[in-house]
């Protein structure tokens, strides 16, 4: 019987013939924490009796959330995770470095094949580069630490074929905010969904980890992509390890199997509480905006930063609208800087903010006033999350979220846009 | 473990961990602290109003969102005995066992409990028994390694005392 992406790395990493169904436990390739879930998992690999972590080279800490801190709690967690990777001499990358998702790729720790876990939902992010990667909490991030394994549930894939080709103005965002539409928000709860076809193929390796980011956005355990020749190339000029690739045998079994068209596709909108609320942007265009975000581990990549440029060049934001970026990563930080983005976008009216999660948790960096609406190109939209619950988010793609900051109101990015990609 | 009996608290769908406890309290993993803004954003008045004991009770997707294992700590700090739901986000269902807060995947149950009245859960067997007419409902019994899990207390006694079997390495 063949196997998806998910039964292949699954099997390989714990040595079984893996099916999905089955409870295995298997040995991690890579450990993430960052600062709103390492605190807890510090203290409970200390409840655990843990001295040391199974393999310092292989576990990495990210302060993202609330970077630099806000208050002294917070100050006093991060804190203690300076002390726990000090100890241990795990990867650390501290306030300033960026996102922990845009970070565990970029520096390589993440390749084709790879089992990975992170304490934080969007952990989901690297199947765009063909690793099974999925968010865990706290105790699971202890336990992992300690031991360099964890349990799985070998999870039920559910393949999602994207045919046809995207439109100009039309993104992975886009793309992804469709599908999250279509499949609700626990369509896939428990399985891992396989991104197949061409619009797939077609994007970048930036445009797939939009996809696989949001992957959880639909209940999925893993978002996993097909390895190809530009994820050899990417992991190339990002990675000295050597890839596995686990690409799905052609008599794989799959529990749902979907296929959708795309060459319509028109940009999408997800409206307040919930990130399945997606319409056409049509349909919420001229809703005015006072707080427009452009950054978080979706679409703060250099590509991101690159497509919002084009179209606030030479333009200013409306002046009822506060635009606030914050690149992924110092990397791409210095990347925009080197190539004339964040000139563009600065001139245009952006605050820039540190590196990392930005306003995306609601911590810091930009919480909305009573009743302001935002429009975001984070991945979540709950009420409250961005610190306030008597505020609106909206989300969409970085080419739409610059569109509507000229405007001030949610406004079609594609007048803007000449060609397609 | 003994059976369990409290008040229902009533949720809709798709709770997510930011209406169970919102990221702006996560400057501390203090239990204490958490329990104290529980639901906060879903029923500014939960926390004052619950009960040692009581259940949430919910529909589906139950915990979706955020890996904050901030949101089962704070239920379980509050004083919320266990959830019922339709169905659970995977990450809280996975998190909620790690630290010791029952779960109950019991989707008739779910829809037929109303706010306010008195249950009485046998959390091993997995039945679920509405006091005031003796009606019955069962939840989806947990896999076998899932079990030892939830009789160990959660992740850290498991690992704790498989960890002493071995002589204190991993």
């Amino acid at each position: 019987m063949g196997k998806t992406i998910a039964e292949k790395i699954l099997s390989r990493a714990s040595g079984t013939d893996a099916h999905a169904g089955d409870l295995v436990v298997a040995d991690l390739d890579f450990i993430m924490g960052q600062d709103g879930t390492s605190p807890l998992a510090i203290k409970a690999f200390r409840a655990m009796n843990g001295s040391r972590v199974a393999d310092p080279a292989r576990v990495a800490m990210v302060i993202d959330h609330s970077a630099p801190s806000p208050n002294e709690g917070v100050s006093a967690l991060h804190a203690l995770m300076r002390e726990f990777a000090q100890e241990q001499g795990i990867h650390f990358f501290d306030v300033g470095e960026g996102v922990c998702h845009q970070l565990v790729p970029e520096r390589g720790h993440a390749v084709p094949g790879d089992l990975v876990i992170g304490a934080d939902s969007h952990t989901t992010t690297y199947g765009a580069l063909n690793a099974f990667s999925t968010g865990v909490g706290s105790t699971d991030l202890a336990a992992a630490m300690l031991t360099g394994k964890l349990w799985f549930r070998v999870p039920e894939t559910f393949r999602v074929t994207c045919r046809g080709k995207l439109p100009a103005g039309v993104y992975a965002k886009d793309l992804v905010l469709y599908l999250a539409g279509r499949l609700t928000a626990d369509g896939a709860t428990y399985m891992a969904l396989e991104f197949a076809g061409e619009a797939v193929s077609d994007l970048s390796v930036e445009g797939r980890f939009t996809l696989s980011n949001m992957a959880v956005e639909m209940g999925a355990k893993a978002g996993l992509v097909a390895c190809d020749d530009k994820t050899l190339a990417w992991i190339k000029e990002h990675s000295s390890r050597e890839p596995r690739p686990a690409n799905p045998d052609p008599d794989a079994v799959y529990a749902r199997d979907e296929e959708f068209d795309v060459n319509e596709l028109v940009p999408q909108v997800a409206k307040p509480h919930t990130v399945d609320n997606v319409v056409p942007v049509t349909e919420v265009a001229g809703t005015p905006v006072q707080q427009a975000v452009l950054g978080t581990c979706t679409n703060g990549r250099l590509e991101d930063l690159r497509l919002a440029a084009s179209i606030l060049r030479g333009r200013k934001v409306h002046p009822g609208v506060r635009l606030i970026v914050a690149p992924a990563s110092r990397r791409v930080y210095l990347d925009a800087l080197a190539d004339g983005t964040l000139a563009a976008l600065v001139e245009a009216g952006a605050a820039v903010v540190t590196p990392g999660c930005g306003p995306c948790v609601g911590t810091h960096n930009g919480v909305p006033s009573d009743g302001e609406n935002v429009i975001s190109t984070a991945n979540r939209n709950f009420k409250g999350r961005m610190g306030n619950n008597k505020a609106f988010i909206y989300l969409a793609s970085p080419a739409t979220v610059a569109a509507s900051a000229l405007a001030g109101c949610i406004a079609d990015p594609r007048p803007y846009v000449k060609e397609g990609r | 473990m003994a059976v369990l009996t409290g008040r229902v608290h009533r949720f809709g769908d798709d709770v997510d961990t930011d209406l169970i406890i919102p990221a702006r309290y996560l400057n501390t993993s203090d239990p204490v602290e958490l329990a104290r803004h529980a639901m906060e954003d879903a029923d500014p008045a939960f926390a004052s109003r619950v009960k040692p004991g009581d259940f949430v009770v919910a529909g589906k997707n139950f915990g979706c969102g955020s890996s904050r294992e901030h949101a089962p700590l704070a239920l379980k700090a509050a004083g919320v005995a266990g959830v019922i739901a339709s169905s659970f986000a995977r990450i809280f269902y996975r998190n909620a066992l790690n630290i010791g807060l029952p779960i109950f995947e019991a989707p008739e149950a779910a829809r037929a409990l109303k706010e306010g009245e008195e249950v009485a859960v046998d959390p091993v067997a997995g039945r679920i028994r509405r006091l005031s007419t003796g009606e019955e409902f069962s939840a989806t019994p947990f896999p076998e390694f899932m079990q030892a899990l939830v009789a160990a207390g959660g992740l850290v006694p498991y690992v704790r005392r498989r960890l002493a079997e071995r002589g204190g390495r991993a």
